[in-house]
């Protein structure tokens, strides 16, 4: 268990290597000249000069290379060209809320999603079954920037003009300032993220667990005269699950889109909103911030989700 | 009164392509330390009869009695009957690759077994399934005992199988096809193994087999199914060397056995029928080298053979004294079987021997 997981952080630590690079070579050769833009358009050639060789950039582009890879060592991700704010600020402000809509919404999509596969996989061909399909459709196909605006549409708008002042229209409240607002404010983004995946996880959990629940060792178990919550949990979900925490893995990009989406929609100043806003901006420092924070944390959920498949399995621990 | 006692069981499943047939009238009984062998070939309803009388098959219609100490298992609640199951009732299945679980670890699962019908704590569990593993000859048990079921071979996992069968002493043991999946050497511990510990805790066992050669060493009665009926019941002394049903006579010839040393085995032609719409009258006719005209429009009922000696009886409409496996007798009943034919019954190809 402790190789496979240095085996599998050595290789998260290259991955990162490969993505600074990318990003360190996108920024070279991209069309423009920095140190003119942080000029302004009346500056001197002179002043340009001097920017220039304050940011490094006279030096020779190895020696540029190895000073980037060092401060990315120590955390220094640079300025912002529009509010020469430290990078690392501008993220630490907005990770909060990003952290809050991806999380909760990646934990209410497997919570939907598993439990309808469960309960819709324990009665095939059940009016139970047939409705969690149908809305399992319904959901996969409806794009989520369409689902947070029905959304903001029918509970927001229409429940707030009937009277009933239950879901806010957009907006975030820190945690720190009332745990009960956060709440509030960051169930309709939840739900957005979560229903159009959960679908998908809905149908994929059933389809294991069918399969799962045909076994011998599940017969085996009932044979034993457990109770059949404990034969459909502990011994048919343990193994049912393992589709679904491989897929999780390689659906979190997928969570990352449907964030920043979901924070658009719902006007939440996260992450999402700031990588629209420093793309039209060009502002090539966050950009390259909000890149590599985004490959960490998927480098970092797939070593978690790894690292998760082995407790699952002990033939991929122990072998 | 015999500890378990199956009468006139029929299952059937509803399926989209019609109603599957799969036990049509199956009776029998087992007692303490007693060992009754089912044998038939694939699809013959082996595990349909004796995992519906457990309540493991669910979704069949089902009908008869089968009772277990005076209670009846088809009628009695789910709940009483799913107690009743591991405690009373053990049962070990035909691939030990597939009937523990992969995640588990072996000691883990017999140890779910016993707290899950008695109130023994963690320790004094763990301590039992330590002593079971120990009692079914696991090498070093206190330590295999935390080893997941693909670091054990096939015959320790069906061993492990065993061992968790007989955690809480039941009663009667379903053995379904036990060695099966495992190579003949294994085979022959394995059913030592289950021989002693019979012998030892005064089991009543249900064994399952397709192989008449394991039936023969150790049942003390057979019980012979074809297409979800009883072809024929006898002790295994009968059985083996006096069978009368020509199905049975089929089996031992395809059989490896000293009787027949020196002659060709001779594999039964032809394939089991469909349970959807079965055969009329026999459903071994189309098969049975020995049809007459009354095996296609008639069910022979399961009536005294050779005498009826030790119970032998036999669903069979040829002479009830011809019984045996032998060439002789085999071209006694060929005569007996051409004289009571016209062409509607045409015997099957290759089936004259
Ligand atoms: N749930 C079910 N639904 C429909 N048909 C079934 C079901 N369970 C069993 N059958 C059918 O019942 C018949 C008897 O099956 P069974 O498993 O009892 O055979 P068997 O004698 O145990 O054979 P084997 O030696 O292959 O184990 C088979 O044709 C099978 O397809
Ligand atoms: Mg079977």
């Amino acid at each position: 268990m402790l190789k496979f997981l240095v085996r599998r952080l050595t290789l998260g630590v290259a991955v990162m290597w490969v993505v600074a690079t990318a990003v360190f070579i996108l920024y070279f050769i991209a069309p423009h000249d920095v140190a003119r833009t942080l000029a302004g358009k009346q500056s001197t050639e002179r002043v340009i000069q001097l920017i220039r060789h304050r940011l490094g950039l006279d030096k020779p582009i190895t020696e540029q290379y190895l000073d980037y890879l060092n401060r990315l060592l120590h955390g220094d991700l640079g300025y912002s060209y529009v509010n020469s704010m430290p990078v690392v600020n501008v993220i630490k402000e907005d990770l909060p809320i990003t952290a809050s809509v991806a999380f909760g919404g990646a934990i209410l999509w497997l919570l939907i999603g598993v439990s309808a596969g469960v309960l819709a996989a324990t009665r095939p061909r059940s009016f139970l079954d047939r409705t969690v399909t149908a809305f399992a459709l319904f959901f996969y196909s409806m794009p989520v920037f369409l689902l947070g605006q029905l959304f903001l549409l029918l509970l927001f708008f229409r429940l707030t003009m009937a009277g009933f002042d239950i879901f806010p229209g957009g907006g975030y409240v820190p945690f720190a300032a009332s745990p009960g607002e956060w709440l509030r404010h960051l169930i309709l983004p939840w739900f957005t993220v979560a229903l159009v995946s959960a679908s998908t996880y809905a149908r994929l959990t059933r389809g294991s667990m069918l399969e799962v629940l045909g076994e011998d060792y599940i017969r085996t178990a009932r044979s034993k005269g457990l109770r059949e919550r404990r034969v459909i949990y502990r011994h048919g979900l343990r193994a049912g699950m393992s589709p679904v925490v491989t897929q999780f893995g390689i659906d979190l990009g997928t969570l990352l889109g449907g964030v920043i989406l979901t924070e658009t929609v719902f006007g939440l100043p996260g992450l999402g909103q700031q990588i629209v806003t420093s793309i039209s901006d060009g502002d090539l420092p966050v950009i390259m911030g909000l890149v590599l924070l985004a490959s960490g944390f998927i480098v970092l959920a797939n070593i978690v989700v790894d690292a998760l498949y082995a407790v699952l399995d002990p033939r991929v621990r122990l072998t | 009164m015999q500890l378990l006692t199956v009468e006139d069981l029929k299952v059937s499943f509803p399926t989209p392509d019609g109603v599957v047939e799969a036990v049509r009238g199956v009776s029998f009984s087992v007692d303490r330390g007693k060992t009754l062998g089912i044998v038939g070939e694939s699809g013959s309803g082996k595990s349909v009869a004796t995992q519906t009388i457990v309540g493991l098959n669910p979704g069949g219609k089902v009908s008869g009695q089968a009772r277990f100490e005076g209670r009846d298992l088809l009628t009695m609640g789910r709940d009483e009957l799913r107690r009743l199951r591991g405690a009373e009732i053990g049962m070990i299945f035909q691939d030990p690759l597939s009937s523990l679980h992969p995640y588990y670890r072996v000691g883990w699962q017999i140890m779910e077994m016993i707290r899950n019908h008695t109130d023994m704590t963690k320790r004094q569990a763990r301590q039992r399934a330590i002593e079971l593993l120990e009692l079914v000859r696991i090498p070093q048990p206190h330590r295999r005992v935390d080893d997941y079921p693909f670091q054990f071979s096939g015959g320790m996992r069906q061993r492990a199988m065993i061992a968790m069968a007989l955690a809480l002493n039941p009663k009667l043991l379903i053995a379904d096809e036990p060695t099966t999946a495992l190579d003949v050497t294994v085979q022959a511990q394995i059913m030592e193994l289950m021989q002693r510990l019979q012998d030892e805790f005064d089991i009543a066992i249900i064994l399952i087999t397709h192989d008449l050669g394991v039936v023969a060493d150790v049942a003390d009665e057979v019980l012979v199914m074809y297409a979800g009926k009883p072809m024929e019941v006898a002790d295994r002394r009968s059985l083996y060397y006096r069978p009368h049903h020509p199905y049975t006579v089929g089996l031992l010839e395809s059989l490896p056995r000293p009787t027949n040393k020196g002659q060709r085995l001779k594999p039964i032609t032809g394939q089991p029928p469909s349970l959807i719409h079965p055969p009329q009258g026999c459903p071994f006719h189309p098969r049975c080298p020995y049809v007459m005209d009354r095996c296609v429009s008639e069910m022979p009922p399961l009536d005294d053979a050779d005498g009826g000696v030790a119970g032998h009886r036999s669903a069979c409409w040829l002479p009830s004294d011809i019984a045996g496996a032998s060439p002789e007798l085999d071209a006694q009943r060929l005569d007996v079987a051409q004289r009571n034919r016209t062409a509607v019954a045409a015997a099957p190809e290759g089936g004259a021997r």
